[in-house]
């Protein structure tokens, strides 16, 4: 038995994958570094041909990653800070999301961006604290959010096998996370849904870092609320029968966000619930950043605008009484 | 005086020319919607470069694409049958005009994104030499692409890891209605200059020129001496897009467009008269033949609209009722 980082989870997926198929490369900054704790070896074990350390051209190094993905390669391009990903939108939801489609069909393109450190990190403020894993479900292009040092190997292990683009957020707020592997490492298929701690009165819907804080209030309550914690993984696509399943059982639902409110994850599972017709015996409840939150620098700024255990524990206690 | 190759030049410039303007009578008649950007005039720099690649190399393409996707040895009928929204078309109607591709013949796609497929290009540069391969990619961009940053970022990556890459600029002056002396600091070779990538200005409208010099450029990518730039000089004679008529808008002269029209480059190969009529009528049967093709293809069947979104097969959930 070993305890497994969530940044060695990454990092021994990337080297399997290296290891197992020649057409797997990365590209990213400071990958030879390993600055963001992902890339640790790997040049040194695969070389810098196959361990691509970019200049800082994001939009250049993504379409390249893309291009090479036409032809033959199975590009993993890494993002060492979330707001990048605004930069590159154009080159993952209008290039390489939509080329499968546009030609009929001839080609795929099997593309998998990873981004450590998702989301809020003490101190990084306005340009560095996005999590912005909505706008990439909401455009179709496959998005993972892994919660636990396995499903980061297993998921990881899946975004590079599978022909289509993937979107993998490592939440920063996950990163520390550690885990006793007891059993061998395992692919986790895209679309598969979790459920962590099973429970009888309310379904609380929680992806990445805060899958681990929907445990924690989960325990807390234990004794007085059976809270089932529901971890979908894969936001796009999601696995809404598991989730129908999970609210059968309890017809209760809380679902925690942390991204902003309007168009995004919690919506669009409260809707779902709603069109779905779930007799829930409660109305539902979501936690998520602001209507159209910037994260401010102060730490106890930062915190406000998060969405956390404390607003957690008291919606699921307000859908039960 | 006539060679074999004014006549094989000739007959790809006749085929992009006359496939332009059947595409453009189509768009009059409403067959073909959404219009089109058509390339007619600039016909000798798709016709001059895809003479100097092989059949294994690759390229991507622009918005006003035709011409590159057809001189690449795109099948014009399965081309046009595109354009219409056919299911018989190269992307099954699921690109048009603006996506037309055949990866079967190294054709990454046009793109609809001014700028966008020079980082592509570079990744499959990129994959060639991993995979062991000499295969070189040319990307064709317009003057307007001078100005967009992925695109020089493109050309810094490409000079630094010496990608098989052939940057081809069509300067055709306009940039949709802004003039080049408008949009452009400094000049586009001046832009190559700075990431050290050799450049040479080309009359664009001479396809044996065109031909000379890319080329040239093929060698050195394909010797490992990385990329190179060309800046073909051309014009197009038509407006920037089919609905520019609708619009009326006015930005170049009759005396400019005329001046430009006296070196159609159709005139200028070199290819004598007799030659040029056989090749003309047989170019007519093709464009003829190809008409009935692509209007007599099935249209896509509404339910399949998201057919091939994803490789893996997943369905999206619907939207629309149907």
């Amino acid at each position: 038995m070993t305890k497994l980082s969530y940044a060695k989870a990454l990092n021994r997926a990337l080297a399997d994958e290296l290891a197992r198929d020649p057409a797997v490369c990365v590209f990213g900054e400071d990958v030879g570094a390993g600055l963001s704790g992902l890339t640790p070896g790997l040049q040194a074990r695969f070389g810098a041909d196959r361990v691509v350390d970019t200049p800082l051209s994001e939009q250049a190094f993504t379409s390249l990653a893309l291009g090479a993905a036409l032809t033959g390669m199975r590009p993993v391009v890494e993002f060492q800070i979330p707001s990048l990903l605004f930069l590159v939108f154009e080159q993952i939801a209008n290039q390489a999301h939509k080329i499968s489609l546009m030609t009929g069909g001839q080609i795929a393109a099997p593309v998998t961006y990873v981004v450590p450190g998702s989301g809020s990190r003490d101190g990084w403020a306005g340009q560095h604290s996005d999590h912005p894993y909505s706008l990439f479900a909401h455009v179709g292009v496959k998005t993972l959010l892994p919660a636990t040092p396995t499903d980061a190997y297993g998921l990881l292990v899946s975004a590079i096998r599978d022909p289509d683009p993937v979107v993998l957020f490592a939440p920063a707020g996950a990163l520390g996370v550690r885990e006793d592997v007891t059993t061998e490492l395992a692919p986790v298929p895209i679309g598969s849904a979790r459920i962590h701690r099973p429970g009888e009165d309310v379904t609380v819907v929680a992806a990445g870092h805060l899958v681990h804080d929907a445990l924690a209030v989960a325990e807390e309550l234990a004794g007085e609320i059976s809270v089932e914690v529901f971890d979908p993984r894969s936001l796009y696509p999601f696995d809404w029968p598991a989730l129908a399943a999970s609210l059968a059982r309890t017809g209760r639902l809380v679902v925690i966000d942390d991204s902003n409110r309007m168009c995004g994850l919690g919506a669009e599972v409260i809707a779902t619930v709603a069109e779905q017709g779930h007799r829930l015996r409660a109305l539902p409840r979501r936690i998520t950043r602001p209507d159209g939150a910037v994260l401010p620098f102060a730490l106890g700024l930062d915190r406000a605008v998060q969405p956390g255990r404390a607003q957690l524990r008291d919606a699921v206690r307000a859908v039960l009484s | 005086m006539t060679t074999p190759e004014a006549a094989l030049h000739y007959r790809g410039m006749r085929l992009i020319r006359s496939f332009e303007e059947q595409a453009l009578a189509l768009v009059r008649s409403g067959e073909i919607v959404g219009g089109i950007h058509p390339y007619i005039g600039q016909e000798a720099v798709a016709v001059g470069v895809c003479a100097a690649l092989r059949a294994d190399d690759q390229l991507t393409s622009t918005h006003r694409g035709h011409g590159h996707v057809l001189a690449k040895g795109a099948d014009p009928r399965r081309m046009l049958a595109e354009l219409a929204g056919r299911e018989s078309g190269l992307n099954k109607g699921r690109g048009g005009s603006m996506h037309a591709a055949d990866l079967s013949l190294g054709i990454l796609g046009a793109n609809g994104i001014v700028g966008a497929g020079a980082p592509i290009a570079a990744g499959a540069a990129w994959a060639a030499l991993r995979q062991g391969s000499d295969r070189v990619v040319a990307t064709f961009f317009g003057d307007g692409a001078l100005n967009q940053g992925v695109l020089l970022e493109a050309m810094n990556l490409a000079a630094l890891w010496r990608l098989p890459v052939l940057f081809v600029c069509e300067n055709n002056g306009y940039a949709t209605t802004l003039a080049v002396r408008d949009g452009v600091a400094g000049s586009a070779l001046g832009r190559a200059a700075a990431f050290g990538i050799p450049a040479q200005e080309v009359d664009g409208m001479d396809v044996a020129a065109v031909r000379a010099a890319a080329e040239q450029a093929v060698v050195r990518a394909r010797s490992g001496a990385g990329p190179s730039f060309l800046e073909c000089r051309t014009y197009r004679f038509e407006g920037h897009h089919t609905m520019e008529r609708r619009v009326r808008v006015n930005y170049r002269t009759a005396e400019e467009i005329d001046s430009w029209r006296q070196r159609d480059p159709l005139e200028l190969c070199g290819l004598d008269p007799v030659q040029r009529a056989e090749v003309d009528q047989e170019i007519a049967q093709l464009i003829a033949e190809a008409v009935r093709f692509a209007l007599a293809g099935a249209h896509p069947d509404p339910a399949g609209a998201l057919d091939h979104l994803y490789a893996d097969g997943l369905r999206p959930r619907a939207g629309a009722p149907r």
